[in-house]
């Protein structure tokens, strides 16, 4: 299941959204299947969740149901037991192994209003240059110091807008958009840390947070760079399976005639 | 006029504090109105951290009945942490609603539910950061109406000076009448101003206007009267009661946050009021008589509220829920109705005498057995007479040895310290109560692995109880009785592994006696702790004892009085009380009798099965007592999947 955080609920943590979410399978009439034990839970599994207080629009879910029921039906009775703004977007029938693995790499998009974007370029191309871009994260066990280069694939700034009004001059409300793609390694470099870097290396300070969006996750394409759709070996299998269920049907229609 | 959001402003603060999903709103169930289609406009406030306010069924009920009338909507508020409250100074953003993120000083009412005085602080914070002048007296007309309910309300006068309005009671249809005149005044173009819309209130005769009351003192300290200072304003102001609940069944869609609260289930009041005659609880007291929710009511509730929330708990709420007259059919019917749906049920409040062990089996069928619940409050028989709890030491050790026996492990035990009257000697007998407990735990079960844990607190003197008169233990000597239970425990070598102990020091307890039994002149402590930083009293992180004491000195001395002098000080048969022109419906002279039968150590029954002991409330309120049982039965629902 893919499932988005938007808007004002992007300040919900990966805990409330596993409550509201096992809630609204119960709204929704879900047939869920059980875990076994003395205090039976629902089977979901979750996978990868955006940092509290950043948007998805891909985040990924697996849940498995006692008995089957039509995909599109349950998208949109889930999605409408789910507050506006985590929102099912997609949903595929689980049939080849472990989905988790396909997530190996995440699009993100990084909005900072306040700054210049040719600033922002200068300090995307001051920290792509270096080898090695040491950040800090206060995390539980303590403050912790890794790179945050390594996981980086690609980071730039998205070209300025065309300026409607066609005025000369600084732009009184600057703001840069920046495309980041960062691999799943361990310790995960998060957008944050990223940000931390460009502070690290070219003194990039925003004014305001960012406004950070997780617009992609599944697969990365070594060639181009890019993050591909989690879901096509699930959706490939699917459609080798109906083939081959509409093929046994056909083959069995002759028989029935017989 | 259109109200902007504060949202784009708010959103720039959250990434820098705490838990912000609790600021955020948009909760399930939540309601958010045009503003411009409604002429009458509350804001409703908990005045405590979301997680405690978001569950509370007050606010709840309120906010469904005043958001379902036409023309009339209603808004959340929670106290923000003081991490949020220090950006929003700096930043310049007001106390907002979690709804449509409004800022709190545009709406015409603000109500303040207060169901423990420790909220008091919070209030004037929120008024503060609301930009809403702390004191009635400076407000003007483009300033909300605030306005105090909950049980706290019953004795307003400590913040007398903060609020404009104070109800007593039953709050659904009060909120309605009050809406009802702000609209006609509003509708007529606000004649008078902001007198005379309190003056209105005020004769409605259910609306306590603290300004329209003047108190005169004594030489010793002691209030002479209280006497209205505008004409058409009552002597006393009534509580209000609600009858027939069936016709109530809020909260229908019950709000579930995104955001983790403290209770996390569909609750169904399944009955109000409560005549146990406990005197101790002003809960009790103030809430009478018993009216029952319907074996019926209460199931079209619950299967509606599962439907609208998706919870996976119900809790049967009421103060002693044993003791609705078909509880067992309830139990079994829900039981019954739930078994495939692994819904759990809970029975928050449990008299030892009311619990039998059919019911507990119910109870537990879906869910976990994990413990037990009673509260003998007092440890001796003698001060359970005191205080009216019937409960014999034979009856809690029978009870207790059942729950061991059908396969319980875990008991709590929850107690008083610091009743009328009593000495070392009736709070010691709690670890001996512990000791037996443990004993026939063991014996019944066969098993050693069983516990029994003593929960205790100090007790606090409450308005409107047949305690009202009685001194209340200090804390030093409250915390010098409760060591003296501890080594009790400890020292019994035979059982004392097996004792837990859990307690509540005596000071938070001080405070709250300040609060609870103040007049008008405590609002000066209020004051002061909130301007030396005070907040969120009820948080033992955050609660100073020392602060209120350093604040309570030079506020009260002008006065000439203290605060032993509102805690610790008995109260004789003559005095005036702060609250006495509020009117719970109790009879003043019946509660001096029973508070006279408690020092006698004589006890009073339950008006439910007994006859009328003449407490004065159903004819002083015209109201009566509605139990069943109805001999209905609760049909199982089938679900079509």
């Amino acid at each position: 299941m893919r499932y988005t955080k938007r808007g004002r609920l992007r300040f919900t943590s990966h805990r409330d959204f596993q409550r509201a979410f096992e809630r609204a399978l119960r709204r929704a009439d879900v047939p869920m299947a059980y875990s076994a034990g003395f205090t039976p839970h629902p089977k979901v599994s979750y996978a990868n969740a955006a940092p509290t207080g950043t948007a998805s629009e891909a985040e990924y879910l697996e849940i498995a149901l006692a008995r089957t029921r039509d995909i599109e039906e349950l998208r949109a009775s889930l999605d409408a037991s789910l507050p506006d703004g985590l929102d099912i977007i997609d949903i595929v029938e689980a049939r080849t192994g472990d989905f988790a693995e396909q997530l190996t790499a995440s699009h993100w998009e990084l909005r900072l209003d306040g700054v210049d974007p040719a600033e922002a370029g200068r300090a995307v191309r001051a920290f792509l240059a270096a080898e090695t871009v040491e950040v800090r994260r206060q995390t539980k066990k303590g403050l912790r110091v890794f790179d945050a280069r390594a996981a980086v694939v690609s980071l730039a700034v998205l070209p300025d807008p065309p300026d409607p009004a066609g005025s000369h001059g600084p732009d009184p409300h600057p703001c840069a958009i920046l495309r980041l793609v960062v691999r799943h390694l361990i310790p995960a470099v998060r957008p944050d840390d990223v940000l931390s870097g460009l502070r690290a290396t070219a003194d990039l300070a925003p004014p305001v947070p960012a406004a950070v969006t997780r617009l992609a996750q599944g697969p990365l394409d070594e060639e181009t760079g890019t993050v591909t759709d989690p879901f096509a070996p699930d959706r490939e299998a699917a459609g080798a399976a109906s083939t081959r269920a509409a093929g046994q049907r056909a083959a069995a229609v002759p028989g029935i005639t017989v | 006029m259109p109200v902007e959001s504060v949202f784009p402003r708010l959103e720039a603060l959250l990434p820098h504090v705490q838990k912000p999903i609790q600021y955020v709103g948009g909760e399930l169930n939540s309601t958010v109105k045009d503003w411009d289609a409604c002429d009458v406009r509350w804001a409703l406030m908990y005045p405590d951290a979301y997680e405690v306010g978001l569950p509370n069924q007050g606010v709840m009920i309120l906010y469904e009945v005043l958001n379902e009338r036409e023309g009339v909507l209603a808004e959340r508020t929670y106290s923000v942490w003081p991490d949020l409250e220090e950006l929003m100074r700096e930043h310049g953003v007001p106390q907002f609603t979690v709804d449509a993120h409004r800022p709190v000083g545009a709406f015409d009412l603000l109500g303040f539910s207060f169901s423990t005085e420790l909220g008091y602080t919070n209030m004037l914070t929120a008024l503060d950061l609301a930009g809403i002048p702390i004191e009635a007296k400076d407000r003007t007309e483009d300033h909300p109406v605030v306005i105090a309910g909950g049980h706290a309300a019953f004795n307003p006068e400590p913040i007398a000076d903060f609020i404009d309005c104070a109800v007593l009671g039953d709050g659904e249809q009060a909120v309605l009448e009050i809406t009802d005149v702000v609209r006609a005044w509003k509708r007529e173009g606000r004649p008078g101003g902001r007198e005379e819309l309190l003056l209105r209130l005020a004769r409605t005769g259910g609306v306590y206007v603290p300004g329209f009351y003047d108190v005169e003192y004594l030489p010793d300290g002691r209030i002479a009267r209280v006497v209205p200072n505008r004409s058409g304003v009552p002597w006393r102001v009534a509580k209000h009661t609600v009858m027939d609940l069936d016709e109530w069944p809020y909260p229908k869609q019950p709000l579930v946050p995104l955001a983790e609260t403290v209770h996390e289930r569909m609750s169904v009041e399944i009955f109000r009021g409560c005549t146990r005659g406990c005197r101790f609880c002003q809960a009790g007291m103030i809430t009478r008589p018993v009216r029952e929710r319907s074996i019926t009511g209460i199931g079209e509730m619950v299967d509606k509220g599962l439907k609208a929330t998706g919870f996976e708990e119900v809790g049967l709420l009421s103060l002693s829920s044993a003791d609705h007259s078909e509880i067992a059919e309830v139990a079994k019917g829900l039981a019954d109705r739930y078994e495939e749906d692994k819904i759990g049920l809970s029975l928050p409040s449990t008299r030892v005498d009311a619990f039998n062990i059919d019911l507990a089996d119910e109870l537990t069928r879906n869910g976990r057995r994990s413990g037990l619940t009673f509260a003998p409050e007092g440890g001796s028989e003698r001060i359970r007479k005191v205080i009216n709890k019937m409960v014999s030491e034979e009856d809690l050790i029978r009870t207790v040895a059942t729950a061991y026996g059908n396969g319980w492990r875990q008991v709590k035990l929850y107690f008083m310290c610091g009743l009328p009257t009593e000495t070392d000697e009736d709070v010691l007998q709690i670890a001996e109560m512990a000791s037996k407990v443990i004993a026939k735990g063991r014996e019944v079960s066969g098993s050693n692995d069983i516990r029994c844990t003593v929960s205790i607190g100090g007790f606090v003197p409450k308005p409107h109880t047949p305690f009202q008169w009685a001194p209340q233990l200090s804390a030093e000597e409250t915390d010098a009785r409760l060591a003296k239970l501890r080594d009790a425990i400890r020292a019994d070598k035979r059982y004392g592994r097996s004792i837990g102990f859990r307690y509540h020091d005596g000071k938070p307890g001080t405070v709250e006696g300040l609060l609870s039994r103040g007049d008008r002149r405590v609002g000066a402590v209020i004051r002061a702790v909130y301007e030396a930083g005070g907040r969120f009293d009820g948080w033992r992180e955050f609660f100073s004892y020392d602060q209120w004491m350093a604040c309570a000195g030079p506020a009260l001395e002008p006065f000439g009085v203290d605060v032993a002098w509102y805690t610790t000080r008995e109260r004789g048969y003559e005095e005036v009380l702060p609250w006495d022109h509020l009117d719970s419906g109790l009879d003043k002279d019946w509660l001096w009798e029973d508070w006279q039968d408690a020092l006698d150590e004589t006890e009073v029954e339950d008006c439910r099965w007994t006859p009328c002991f003449d407490c004065g409330v159903c004819p002083q309120m015209d109201t009566h007592i509605q139990i069943g049982p109805t001999g209905k039965k609760l049909l199982p629902l089938t679900v079509v999947k």
